[in-house]
């Protein structure tokens, strides 16, 4: 093989086997998350210098205990692993197994060997066999196995220079197959399999026979060879059962003859934790204490950052002002292009803190503990107890929250938890949230402890949860759509979390979220800006029209340059829409100006404050949130003569902004996960109804 | 005593006899879940329903009307 060319090395396993682990110590941070062509997975690339001239692009290819795939991820590697044609077929699979669970895991690797890719085994968490009275004798199952084994311990990064070495070498690696699955299943069926596709290993053909689906790197001629096999479903089902039983049974001898363990040591920690953490009462006390410390930590921790960013941008916007020449671009760059990327920006102190927690729930084990408690409550409400994590993350952004929906096998619950995410309380809705209550709801302390405004925003909280989890008992029940729903998760052992693990997972996930979210919110950003600063030809002359109407003012203060802003920003496209919409908003509560904050956060949320600052013409920065909200207040609805910033008015946009789907970025994430424009536009029109109504009801009962 | 797993106390022991191949999916199997494999009840959540079961050195959580087609001879 020549120098220069990089080896392609595909990562195999079962889930928390340590092979992320694996992957991060071969790679370091010489990783990226991209997406497979045409669909929705992640693929997690990284590249390994195997030695001073060889280098290895190692693909970490899902967790999953078996070829045949369940879920979408787990289809991955089915695809990957099948398809030659593929991009990243591999040259060599290094298959990781964890020493405690190591029956479980070699049937995943028996099957991947009789695929005739070269294979090798990695044994991981060596370290602890004593500690847990595992002996192995690795010279005599590396020759039952009939493939090369490596003892590693990931986290401690023992072993690892081993596999590098091995992947480096890996055409002297074997390649016969290990289930002989013909001769004991049916041997006359299995021998006409093989005649009629003399091309592929028999166990890639059987793969191709049993998959539901059609591969598209068959020959015509072989895809009418495979069909009229597959039309014997009962048969297939069948010998697919056979066979899991039989690779169990090969695997067991082999193991009764070099794997001994003893069972005595290392158990009580396991069933001590879960008899507490699965408890029918402590098992909820626990993990209701866990989500209060988690929201709690997002807003103490984040504040800090989030100030700090908020600053940075203005700062800079204020910065690139003073050294570009004034013009156009200067103005697109200052008022579009770097208030948009603040935009994305000051979310990412929270997403982050609210998937650092997510991590360490997950890498502990306790993650499984809460699907197992939740799975039949969510299942009243059309979903699966591995619904509970996309509903988490759906408090810091939709978009990795839906993603995280993939890992449900039966697609009405994944469907119902893709629609419903969007309810939950995202970080977007906060600076909305924040300035409306800090204007209708009273500095008041209830019972002398707890502030009225944090309340009315944790009741918030609640109603998205609530109508996430109402609006999904309703899909359940309307929604006509056959799924065949399967339910079965691994309890893993309980596990010290790796720093190193959680650290990439965090950062895998805010950059999903920055460039996910980002290019959208930085491409509504600037058409928002155009549309703000331009208009029909009154715009052009707002200037000298505004100077005319205005003449005792004097025409350098402050408040001039802020008054003719608000006025210019009043005959832009955007106002002249904002105008346009007033009769349809005003059953709400709302006049124009509202209505132009409502059109620019059709897209984005988070966008409502910065508008309605430049509406009521003042500073965009921190500092001056007591003014924006001065001027909020001090707004006077012109046909009552009242403060229009009132109670029923505030309560209204609350609640319209507690269900109306507005987000772009959402939009396109369910489209691409559900692969249909039905879906999303189920839910914009779905939960822009819902708002309307329920904005409308709460105004006028308020009124 | 022939049962099924749903029908454990928490803590009872027993070995798989039989697994109804029509309703129940492959994948259960290749967890782990064999005929003639030990299996043992861990817990069980409110309402009775999910089961947390461990078999063949697996742990696993399986739904009630999963449990309940699976046949085992009680220890």
């Amino acid at each position: 093989m020549a120098n220069n060319k990089a080896i392609k090395v595909a990562l195999v396993g079962n889930p928390n086997t340590g092979k992320t682990s694996l992957f991060n110590q071969l790679t370091g941070l010489n990783q990226k998350v991209g997406n497979y062509p045409g669909i929705t997975v992640e693929k997690k690339v990284g590249v390994s210098q195997l030695s001073k001239n060889s280098k290895a692009t190692i693909i970490d290819l899902p967790g999953t205990y078996s070829i045949n795939p369940t879920t979408l991820d787990e289809n991955i590697v089915l695809h990957t692993l099948l398809q030659s044609s593929h991009e990243s077929y591999p040259d060599v699979i290094v298959v990781v197994a964890d020493v405690e669970n190591i029956k479980r895991n070699l049937l995943l690797f028996s099957q991947i060997k009789d695929l005739q890719i070269p294979t090798f085994l990695v044994l991981n968490m060596a370290d602890q066999m004593s500690r847990k009275g595992i002996k192995i004798d690795i010279e005599d199952l590396e020759k039952e196995l009939q493939t090369k084994i490596i003892l590693i311990s990931a986290r401690k990064n023992q072993g690892i220079d081993e596999v590098k070495k091995t992947i480096d070498n890996f055409e002297s690696l074997n390649t016969l197959p290990i289930a002989n699955i013909s001769e004991k299943i049916d041997k006359d069926y299995f021998k006409k399999i093989k005649e009629d596709f003399p091309e592929f290993p028999l166990y890639k053909s059987w793969l191709y026979i049993t998959q539901v689906e059609e591969f598209n790197d068959l020959t015509e001629d072989q895809k009418t060879k495979i069909n009229s096999y597959k039309k014997e479903k009962e048969k297939i089902k069948k010998y697919q059962h056979k066979e899991t039983i039989f690779r169990y049974k090969q695997i067991n001898e082999i193991l009764k003859k070099n794997y001994h363990v003893n069972r005595s040591e290392g158990r009580d920690l396991r069933s001590k934790l879960d008899k507490i953490l699965t408890h029918r009462i402590w098992g909820y006390v626990i993990f209701a204490l866990i989500l209060m410390v988690i929201f709690q930590s997002i807003f103490d921790w984040a504040t800090v950052p989030m100030d700090l960013i908020d600053g940075f941008f203005a700062n800079l916007s204020m910065k690139v002002k003073e050294i570009l020449p004034a013009g156009m671009l200067t103005n697109l760059i200052i008022e579009g292009i770097i208030p948009g990327i603040g935009g994305i920006v000051i979310f990412i102190p929270q997403i982050a803190i609210l998937f650092l927690f997510v991590a360490i729930l997950e890498e502990t084990g306790y993650m499984s503990r809460v699907v197992f408690l939740m799975d039949k409550i969510m299942r009243r409400f059309g979903m699966s107890g591995k619904s509970v994590v996309p509903l988490i993350s759906g408090t810091a952004c939709s978009i990795p929250a839906i993603m995280a929906a993939r890992n449900i096998s039966g697609w009405k619950e994944r469907l119902i938890t893709i629609l419903v995410v969007p309810f939950t309380t995202c970080s977007a809705r906060l600076p909305v949230y924040a300035i409306i209550i800090a204007l209708i709801i009273p500095q008041q302390r209830v019972l002398g402890i707890f502030s009225l405004q944090g309340l009315t925003l944790l009741a918030l909280y609640f109603l998205g949860f609530t109508s996430a989890l109402l609006s999904g008992y309703l899909l359940h029940h309307v929604l006509k759509v056959k799924s065949k729903t399967f339910f079965v998760i691994e309890m893993p052992n309980y596990k010290i979390p790796s720093i190193k693990n959680i650290f990439f997972t965090v950062v895998e996930k805010t950059k999903a979220f920055v460039f996910g979210a980002g290019k959208i919110i930085l491409a509504i950003s600037i058409i928002l800006w155009f549309l703000a600063s331009n208009g029909p030809i009154k715009f052009d002359n707002a200037e000298n029209d505004f100077k005319s109407n205005h003449t005792g003012i004097n025409l350098n203060s402050e408040d001039y340059e802020q008054q003719l802003a608000s006025y210019k920003l009043e005959q832009s496209y955007i106002g002249i829409m904002g105008k346009s919409i007033e009769p349809a908003i005003k059953p709400l509560g709302y006049d124009w100006k509202i209505g132009i904050a409502l059109i620019a956060s059709f897209a984005a949320r988070e966008v409502f404050v910065g508008t309605l600052a430049t509406i009521y013409s003042v500073g965009n920065d921190d500092e001056n949130n007591t003014t924006i909200k001065q001027r909020m207040a001090a707004e006077i609805n012109p046909e009552t003569g009242k403060p229009l910033f009132n109670f029923p008015v505030g309560m209204s946009l609350l609640v319209f902004y507690a269900f109306a789907m507005q987000c772009v970025s959402t939009l396109a994430i369910v489209k691409r996960e559900t692969n249909s424009w039905k879906w999303p536009f189920l839910q914009l029109f779905g939960m822009g109804i819902l708002a309307y109504l329920a904005a409308f009801l709460t105004y006028n009962i308020l009124v | 005593m022939e049962t099924t797993i749903a029908n454990l106390s928490v803590g009872d022991r027993g070995v798989i006899k039989d697994i109804s191949l029509e309703s129940i999916p492959l994948s259960l199997l290749e967890m782990g879940c064999l005929p003639g494999e030990d299996v043992e009840l861990i817990q069980i959540a409110p309402l009775h329903d999910p089961l947390y079961i461990r078999v063949n050195g697996s742990h696993l959580a399986i739904r009630k009307e999963t449990a309940e087609q699976i046949l085992i001879t009680k220890k």
